[in-house]
């Protein structure tokens, strides 16, 4: 009884303290809007429109048809038809377009060469992202310059799904909302220890009946609630801007967050028992942030890193909730058929906050 | 169990690797008085406070502390001590009000009298003027005042305050000594460390700590009685021609000059103080007024800080 009336006092006075901190209070709105619009308009190489000309020396049939399904892809967007593979140069030279593209006189022929490449792409190559792009289209199934694979069929088919990994925020969203609760959510708590200890709150309170336990849980409630604010938040943005798809169930998003949330808190406090200061704590979020971005199938396909890497990812919470949401929102996945990654949050958790109450004693040494 | 003392310490030690913070303590205080501990900075006052009250184990030696014993879960005892930390350790973004209700919350006294409670301490501390005010943007004496309201909120047995006035002007000092007597006459246990002469003179007793190490304790009387010199005092026009012709002689332990006064420092095995003092005076051709006085707090202090050599030469 008199453990739970103190444990309200702390939550009360925290949150009484998060009203006046203009800061913190900006950073809970902040950092999410901010980061979504940053990650949701910049991670996105579904690249459609290059600018485009041709150089249809064959002027076919079989080569109209190309062109109109080079059009289609909508990955192109054919400004304008010139007569030399020279013209070409000079217009991308001048910027004027990122492709050009050169039909030979012997179109037909080469087609059914497997020796002979049909196409021939120019590239702006200064531009990474277009670079990435002209490979995709090199993939299609029609030989371009390299000429290493030859078509086998005689149809000039290009697919529509010329990104098989589209990275567009809809993939970019779910995993982005991972990053943001860990990064939030394990700075506010390590900073908020660490500057009570800072500043001397933490002698005084150390010294009072409060125990470490009440202590640590009054500290994390209230960032438990910022953290589902925070949630709801991105949802908000999310589907607004773009048009995220929730396809599972809120509630089942809700829950596996709880879940996710307490396992960044439990992060938090361990790192607020290490760092002496609050740039210290600051740091150590940061490096702990640095692999929830890399290592967690966010940025990266999981499937294509090294075996290393991997077991990394799997120990981060980030990994987890990132296919849990994916799960939720994208695929219409039920929680419990997701439970393995619940089971290793919840490990995560339990790990952690023992670590945490080992080393948060009543003590000053 | 009655005991006459509220704490209890024999043999406390407290080493930061090769530093010896505090070195083979004891202690006794007793129950409902002012219990001083004069020492400069980083003699090992702060150090001892919080091994008191359990925030840092003892390398060494043990406490008893209102009956617990130390080191030990110190856990009943929280709610029986008050902790006054030297640095102002009260929430500067809350108001003062708000302070004091939530130690109030945290020590559970019952929601009926927490409000009699925090207004009979706003006006006894004189800050209802200030309470609406946050406590971060208080002055020095404010503050101190308001940690002493919260360190004293539940009605502790035993007050721990660690230069509580460092940060204070003479005035506030003052006022805040008057508080101390009103609460050891209440029954309160106070310690109380400080390194000004003129506080520890008001404790009813007190102990000087050097280096870690506690040269002297009792009454102040007591202390003043025992330092084992004479004390001479020079009125001179010139004190620092003075206090050059005094320095060379290797009987005299210490000159201390306090305005145009030297307080000179003898031996008590030495029976001519006044007169030795006079002859170098006169030799360097330095007129002054010389006479025998009874040793203060200051005088206590110098001479117990002497290092064993300085004494004994
Ligand atoms: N946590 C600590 N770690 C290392 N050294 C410490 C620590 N706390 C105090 N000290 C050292 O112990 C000595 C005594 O410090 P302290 O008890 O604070 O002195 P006082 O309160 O009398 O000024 C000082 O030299 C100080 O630097
Ligand atoms: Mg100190």
């Amino acid at each position: 009884m008199k453990s739970l009336s103190r444990l309200l006092a702390i939550i009360r006075k925290e949150v009484r303290q998060l009203r006046r901190d203009r800061l913190t209070f900006g950073m809970i709105v902040g950092i999410p809007v901010i980061q979504m619009l940053l990650f949701g308009y910049a991670i996105n190489t579904d690249v459609r429109n290059l600018r485009t000309a041709i150089a249809d020396q064959a002027n076919t049939h079989l080569s109209r048809q190309f062109v109109a399904e080079l059009r289609e892809t909508q990955v192109v967007d054919i400004i304008e038809f010139v007569d030399t593979p020279a013209a070409l140069d000079k217009r991308l030279r001048l910027g004027e377009i990122s492709i050009g593209v050169v039909i030979p006189h012997d179109f037909d022929r080469r087609v059914l060469d497997p020796e002979r490449p049909a196409v021939q792409l120019l590239v702006d190559g200064s531009d990474p992202t277009i670079s990435s792009v002209a490979i995709q289209l090199r993939n299609m199934p029609i030989a371009f310059d390299t000429g290493t694979s030859a078509p086998r069929n005689h149809n000039i088919e290009i697919r529509p799904n010329y990104n098989p990994e589209r990275r567009t925020p809809v993939n970019v969203i779910p995993g982005l909302m991972g990053i943001i609760l860990t990064l939030t959510m394990m700075m506010f708590t390590a900073v908020a220890i660490v500057r009570e200890r800072e500043r001397g709150n933490l002698e005084l309170l150390i010294n009072t009946p409060v125990s470490s336990a009440e202590l640590m849980i009054g500290k994390v409630i209230p960032y438990i609630v910022i953290g589902m604010i925070q949630l709801a938040l991105i949802l908000v943005v999310g589907d607004l801007l773009f048009q995220v798809p929730m396809r599972g169930s809120v509630l089942d998003l809700y829950l596996a967050s709880g879940a996710f949330i307490a396992a960044n808190l439990a992060l938090g406090l361990v790192i607020s028992t290490i760092a002496k200061t609050q740039f210290q704590a600051m740091q150590m979020t940061i490096f702990m942030l640095m692999p929830s971005i890399l290592l967690s199938g966010f940025v990266f396909p999981f499937a294509g890193m090294p075996r290393f890497a991997q077991l990394l990812g799997e120990i981060l919470p980030v990994t987890h909730f990132i296919r849990l949401t994916r799960g939720i929102m994208l695929r219409e996945a039920g929680l419990m058929e997701l439970y393995p990654e619940l089971v290793a949050l919840g490990l995560f958790t339990l790990v952690a906050m023992t670590a945490a109450a080992v080393r948060f004693t009543k003590r000053l040494d | 169990m009655i005991n006459d003392y509220a704490i209890e310490a024999s043999g406390l030690s407290k080493h930061f690797g090769d530093l010896k913070a505090v070195s083979k303590l004891d202690l006794k205080v007793p129950r409902g008085k002012i219990y001083g501990f004069l020492g400069p900075n980083g003699s090992g006052k702060s150090t001892t406070i919080r091994m008191l009250c359990g925030l840092l184990t003892p390398t060494e030696g043990t406490a008893n502390v209102l009956g617990t014993a130390i080191p030990g879960s110190a856990r009943e005892l929280k709610p029986r001590i008050g902790y006054m930390t030297q640095k102002f350790s009260l929430f500067g973004d809350m108001t003062v009000v708000e302070n004091l209700q939530f130690i109030a919350e945290i020590y559970s006294v019952p929601k009926k009298d927490r409000r009699t409670r925090i207004d009979e301490l706003l006006g006894k501390y004189d800050l209802v003027g200030q309470r609406r005010q946050l406590a971060g943007t208080m002055s020095g004496g404010q503050k101190q005042r308001l940690a002493l309201a919260c360190a004293v909120l539940h009605h502790p047995e035993l007050l721990l305050l660690d230069e509580p006035t460092s940060a204070v002007d003479p005035q506030s000092r003052r006022d805040f000594w008057a508080n101390l007597f009103r609460l050891a006459e209440g029954g309160t246990t106070i310690m109380v460390s400080t390194h000004y002469m003129d506080e520890a003179e008001r404790c009813h007793r007190l102990a000087i700590l050097d280096r870690g190490i506690k040269v002297a304790d009792g009454t102040p009387q007591e202390l003043q009685a025992s330092t084992g010199m004479h004390i001479v005092e020079v009125t001179a026009d010139d004190p620092y021609q003075a206090q050059e012709a005094l320095d060379c002689d290797e009987h005299i332990r210490s000159v201390t000059q306090l305005g145009m006064r030297l307080r000179v420092l003898i031996p008590e095995q030495f029976s001519q103080p006044v007169g030795l003092v006079q002859q170098h005076l006169d030799e360097h051709g330095v007129t002054a007024d010389v006479r025998l006085t009874t040793a203060s707090l200051e005088d206590v202090f110098v001479s117990v800080t002497m290092s064993p050599e300085e004494r004994a030469a």
